[in-house]
């Protein structure tokens, strides 16, 4: 039976999830060069339009379709929209709001999901190679991974837990973005040019709307407007702001100064962490996953430069190792009490190894099935559509190479004769 | 006639600017500018990655004066722009040969 409290937050729980895509493309638009910003913007902005309708017209029903089968991957039922509407949907689901409203809310991961990439190709990526490669990377990877888990395919099956989406969204996206950049390369002139950022007012404003839709995100994932959506509104809240001080102090003592990037940058991190495990934990353990967070993503970002990898904006730093951190320290905090789904506990609750275990399998199934699928996508649309602009392109822009804008006027000589 | 061209520290564009209207000073021409000199950059820090920004923003301020007061008024530019510390700046004066007022086609002095 359909539940109006549960309803309108889930209504609500949307549209924050939906914002966070905005937020995103103003956190990785603030800390491209200036002559990228546009580039950036766009490539999330049109995650909102493409994914959307290649969400409904297949990829949700490859997603959801069998649920619970404890598969791989879902079937075409619910392709086109079929059976989507306003009725609770099938009984398998066991939901308390509209069907269509499930979609639309697990939508917004779609969308979000493959935007997340963008931060790793940043200043180098085709914007038809980009627009080629979400489309198939949200039907050939994000639908079956979101089957495993959500779908109550295999990895449910199993007994992995993952409440938001740590494997789902933050492994996968994270394990996308090394394919990507392996196949992509590295950015002209990195690592010796500068490359920094070019307004981190962009990027705070960002990192502050990821925040605030971010509990949508978590506390949305109960379905329900219950105890356990206010359990993953707080835990959310706690590790966002646990991974802000945990980054800030190594920063302050590696580098000397706290900075702004790093305050957004930890907070991000502690968000990531805290997917997987916001509807399950419980106390002060969001805490000690967000500090985690923020301290062991400081130190991973650094890798880049060790290993030669241009991963522009650190997505494989901040959402890779940050959602592996969460799904690993589920099978730490893990408590029953906040969460009767909980059937095996933590190994700190006195539940032993083995959800420790089903944790660490989750991630690395995740792990390596997203990389060797992105790997071969991206091979294919390099080899049919070629993935990187030009190298003069690349020097002179996305913003106007690609989209023949520019994103700054402040100048007012020169002259801007109309053509037509 | 002499050109005076001082490159200050930004902050003390006021005090220079006023400091020279106080002397009666016509004109000048400001713009905002980069260098170095012996300061040498500062460092920035992004996520870990050192930037050396060697290029820092500095203003130029420029006046063409008569010859018998370029001396008084880079004296003037050199006490309102000094705080003492590194990074203060440079004056000089070049000479002129020719000024031309757009408006009325007066030369020289009278063109100041």
């Amino acid at each position: 039976m359909i539940d109006a409290g549960d309803t309108a937050w889930m209504l609500v729980s949307t549209g924050l999830v939906l914002f966070m895509t905005p937020g995103l493309a103003f956190f990785y638009g603030g800390m491209v060069r200036a002559k990228n910003v546009l580039g950036m913007l766009m490539q999330n902005f049109f995650a909102m339009g493409l994914l959307a309708i290649v969400w409904v017209a297949i990829a949700f029903s490859l997603a959801f379709g069998n649920f619970g089968d404890g598969g791989f991957i879902g079937n075409l039922d619910f392709a086109w929209m079929r059976d989507v509407n306003e009725s609770v949907g099938p009984e398998a689901f066991a939901l308390s709001i509209p069907f269509v409203l499930f979609c639309a809310y697990q939508m917004t991961f779609a969308v979000i999901t493959p935007a997340l990439i963008t931060g790793a190709t940043a200043d180098r990526l085709k914007f038809s190679a980009y627009a080629v490669f979400i489309a198939l990377w949200l039907v050939l990877v994000y639908a079956p991974v979101a089957h495993w888990v959500f779908g109550g395919g295999w990895l449910a099956e199993l007994g992995a837990l993952d409440f938001a989406g740590g494997a789902v969204v933050h492994i996968n996206a994270g394990a996308a973005a090394l394919a990507m950049v392996l196949v992509l390369g590295r950015r002209r002139g990195w690592p010796r040019e500068g490359m920094h950022p070019h307004s981190l007012p962009l990027t705070l404003l960002g990192t502050g709307i990821l925040w605030f839709g971010w509990f949508g995100f978590n506390a949305g994932s109960a379905l329900s407007a219950d105890g356990i959506a206010a359990q993953a509104l707080m835990n959310t809240f706690l590790a966002a702001s646990a991974g802000m001080l945990g980054w800030l102090f190594v920063e302050r003592v590696k580098d000397g100064k706290p900075t702004t990037l790093g305050a957004a940058s930890g907070a991000v991190a502690g968000l990531v962490a805290i997917t997987p495990c916001a509807g399950f934990v419980g106390g002060m353990s969001p805490i000690a996953i967000g500090l985690a967070a923020g301290v062991l993503c400081v130190l991973a970002i650094q890798l880049k430069y060790r290993l030669g990898y241009d991963d522009s904006l650190d997505v494989i730093g901040v959402h890779l190792v940050g959602g592996l951190v969460g799904a690993l320290l589920l099978g730490l905090f893990a408590d029953s009490a906040v969460n009767e789904a909980v059937t095996d506990e933590g190994l700190f609750l006195g539940g032993g190894l083995s959800l420790l275990w089903f944790q660490l399998v989750a991630s690395v199934v995740t792990l390596a099935f997203s990389f060797v699928v992105s790997l071969l996508i991206a091979k294919v649309v390099d080899l049919v559509v070629g993935l990187r602009v030009t190298p003069s392109e690349e020097d002179e822009g996305l913003d106007f190479t690609q989209h023949a804008e520019t994103a700054y006027s402040f100048g007012s000589t020169g002259s801007m004769d109309r053509l037509r | 006639m002499k050109l005076v061209t001082a490159i200050i520290k930004p902050h003390k564009l006021d005090d220079v600017k006023e400091a020279l209207r106080k002397a009666g000073l016509h004109g000048m021409t400001v713009d905002e500018v980069k260098g170095f000199g012996r300061q040498g950059g500062k460092t920035e820090i992004y996520r870990g990655a050192e930037y050396v920004v060697d290029l820092l923003p500095k203003v130029r301020v420029e006046t063409v004066v008569p010859d018998d007061l370029a001396d008084q008024v880079a004296d003037i530019m050199v006490a309102a722009g000094r705080t003492g510390n590194i990074g203060d700046g440079k004056v000089w004066i070049t000479t002129v040969d020719k000024v031309i007022r757009i408006r009325t086609g007066e030369l020289g002095d009278e063109a100041l």
